[in-house]
């Protein structure tokens, strides 16, 4: 057995865009995640981080690359071949009000995925499994009864994360499962996931777009632009000493919950919106936003390369 | 300078099937002229729901209550009828929202809709000076290419190039105040980084009160001057900005702050969160409406809404811990006490 749960290789995702486009959602993004650890990816909306987890769990059919699920290669298995292996891989939704069948209860949206990988025959041999996991993410065993639209956006997505955590699986996609939720209610959400990893050592791919909560759960951390690995590393180390500029660009337009620090920061930002994916930009697909662009980001696209001992990135002009 | 606009006891529910929903039950505060003043607080806080009533935007289903006052430059909103509060919005009060795709007109194009908002405040502008005066918001906003971009519909830009022409609009007739209703909140962070700038620049260039609600306090310390937190449809705390970060006095204030993750906030450390949820608006609690989810509650919180107490200047704080009475013991506002 590695010890890495899923490898992710030259991993390609384009999508057509009616008759002549094509949509450059994910080209060439390769890591891998430990079992038991978080990678967490972060980039703008359009930067391709969900159409990778989409991929990854072959929602699509991908363009190109690979992509290995616990040492089997998963890229181009049919979906009946796929059917017992997304036992090892769940995933959990951004929106919470639009991923939970409105017509179930609770209880049978949890025991779904038990009956759907005969893991139990009848509903009632499930229930052994669903009550002790309602606890675990919260909610309590009146609940079971109840349908989706009357829980609250925090409730809900504890709901969401029962059902990916009832199969006990090695990983888990969670695609901003805390963007749609208030404060105060993302660090109990964010707690429970943390809490449930440190109990059963399951890892996770954690995307979102909110930096701050992304270093914070993660071990290692992706950060993607246009369909592109820019830079990937360390948490601590992408936010003591990012290397890539569109890394620095992102942390520093992070709004500071501080404001004698607020008033102080060096505001640079980015200038400028994101080009569109149907037509990247060629060379470094940042280089029309980046304020250090040189002729050569404009011609030749920098690889991903190690620039010191554990921490990559994509820039022509580091290291 | 006096305050532009002074709210008192606003008081706003709404019918619904499910019951009478207390969304908004007794707000008072003022915001002063050239000031940025932060309204923060979770989804049915109130927070939005406060700023819709100030110019009586709100769905036939909602009720002011007859008592409330919204005192705009001397004169009182709350008594106008809607032709006259007409004159008033969008040419001294304007309002920017959080979806920019939903609050422009698809089928015009940005630049026409934008000279539409001064025509109808401006009937003796002609054509050409309606369209000189736009082309210069555009470029006040910061829209690359102006000239292009005027005849362009709105699905033609991205969500922060929408957002800069609804700016462009609530701007057009230079309005005293501008409330500005979560229009960060979906866009990237570096986009909202570039519209908070713009926001910050306008305020200082031309000196417009802005009302900002967001549920972010990192916005609200990098924008804002002061700061009410609002929840369950009244203002928990009120405070200058830096007071509020230095010393929050209320425990849900302390609650919201502890659950950001610093950028530097060690990995180790366990995010503390506020357990529980909301309170459901028609039935809010009888005391604090914060007391189910608060470590600190005590048996008068869920009994009697606690009065106010001022903390510091121009700080106050709806807690019966502040009170002179509260005990020492399970007090974060006694620490001396505690000792």
């Amino acid at each position: 057995m590695s010890g890495r749960i899923l490898e992710v290789t030259g991993l390609t995702q384009h999508f057509k865009a009616g008759r002549h486009a094509v949509v450059h959602a994910v080209d060439g993004v390769s890591f891998s995640i430990r079992r038991g650890e978080t990678l967490g990816l972060v980039g703008e909306s359009g930067c391709g981080k969900s159409s990778c987890a989409r991929s990854i769990i072959r929602m699509y059919d991908p363009t190109d690359g690979k992509i290995v699920l616990d040492g089997e290669d998963i890229t181009h298995m049919s979906q009946k071949e796929l059917q017992p292996r997304r036992r090892k891989m769940q995933m959990i939704f951004q929106d919470p009000y639009a991923s939970l069948n409105a017509r179930m209860t609770v209880r049978d949206i949890i025991a779904e995925p038990l009956l759907a990988h005969h893991v139990v025959k009848t509903k009632q041999e499930a229930n052994d499994y669903v009550y002790p996991m309602l606890e675990r993410v919260g909610l309590t065993a009146e609940h079971a009864g109840r349908y989706a639209h009357e829980f609250s956006g925090g409730q809900r997505q504890r709901v969401g994360i029962a059902r990916a955590l009832i199969l006990q699986p090695d990983l888990v996609i969670c695609d901003e499962p805390i963007s749609a939720l208030d404060v105060s209610i993302q660090a109990q959400v964010v707690n429970l996931l943390r809490d449930y990893q440190q109990e059963r050592g399951l890892a996770y791919l954690f995307i979102a777009h909110d930096l701050s909560m992304v270093r914070y759960v993660s071990d290692v951390v992706g950060v993607m632009y246009l369909g592109r690995l820019v830079e990937l590393c360390a948490a601590e180390e992408i936010y003591k000493a990012p290397l890539h500029p569109y890394t620095k660009g992102l942390l520093s337009s992070i709004p500071v919950a501080d404001p004698k620090l607020a008033r102080q920061k060096e505001s640079s930002g980015i200038e400028g919106d994101l080009p569109s994916p149907v037509d990247p930009p060629p060379g470094c697909r940042f280089h029309t936003r980046c304020p250090y662009a040189k002729d050569v980001c404009a011609q030749q696209v920098p690889p991903l390369r190690e620039v010191s001992p554990g921490h990559h990135a994509a820039c022509h002009l580091c290291g | 300078m006096g305050p532009i606009l002074t709210v008192n006891d606003l008081k706003t529910s709404f019918l619904t099937g499910a019951g009478t929903v207390q969304a908004v039950r007794g707000v008072s505060f003022t915001v002063d002229q050239g000031e940025i003043l932060g309204i923060v607080g979770e989804s049915g806080s109130g927070k939005s729901v406060t700023s819709m009533s100030i110019l009586r935007l709100l769905p036939d289903t909602a009720r002011i209550h007859p008592d409330s006052s919204v005192l705009f430059q001397g004169q009182e909103l709350s008594k106008l009828s809607l032709k006259e509060l007409r004159e008033i919005r969008g040419q001294k009060i304007a309002m920017i929202f959080q979806d920019p795709m939903s609050s422009l007109n698809p089928l015009i194009p940005v630049g026409r809709q934008v000279e539409e908002m001064m025509r109808i405040h401006h009937k003796d502008l002609s054509r050409a000076q309606l369209r000189q005066r736009a082309l210069e918001l555009f470029q006040a906003v910061r829209i690359p290419e102006p000239e292009k971009r005027f005849y362009s519909y709105p699905h033609q830009f991205s969500g922060g190039m929408r957002q800069r022409v609804m700016i462009a609009m609530a701007l057009s007739n230079r309005p005293d105040l501008l409330i500005a209703d979560e229009p960060t909140t979906a866009l990237d962070v570096t986009i909202q980084d570039q519209i908070l700038k713009q926001l910050r620049a306008l305020q200082r260039e031309w000196g417009t009160s802005i009302i900002f609600i967001t549920h972010d306090l990192g916005v609200v310390a990098e924008l804002c001057s002061r700061v009410l937190v609002m929840y369950g449809g009244l203002i928990m705390e009120e405070a200058a900005i830096d007071e509020l970060f230095d010393r929050p006095s209320h425990p849900y204030t302390l609650g919201l702050l502890s659950s950001i993750p610093a950028l530097n906030q060690d990995k180790g450390t366990r995010l503390s969160s506020i357990p529980g949820s909301p309170p459901d608006m028609t039935r809010p609690p009888q005391g604090c409406p914060f007391a189910p989810r608060c470590p600190y509650a005590r048996q008068i919180c869920a009994k009697e809404l606690p009065p106010y107490a001022a903390v510091g200047e121009g700080h106050r704080s709806m807690c019966w811990l502040l009170q002179p009475d509260a005990p020492g013991e399970n007090n974060p506002f006694r620490k001396e006490a505690a000792v």
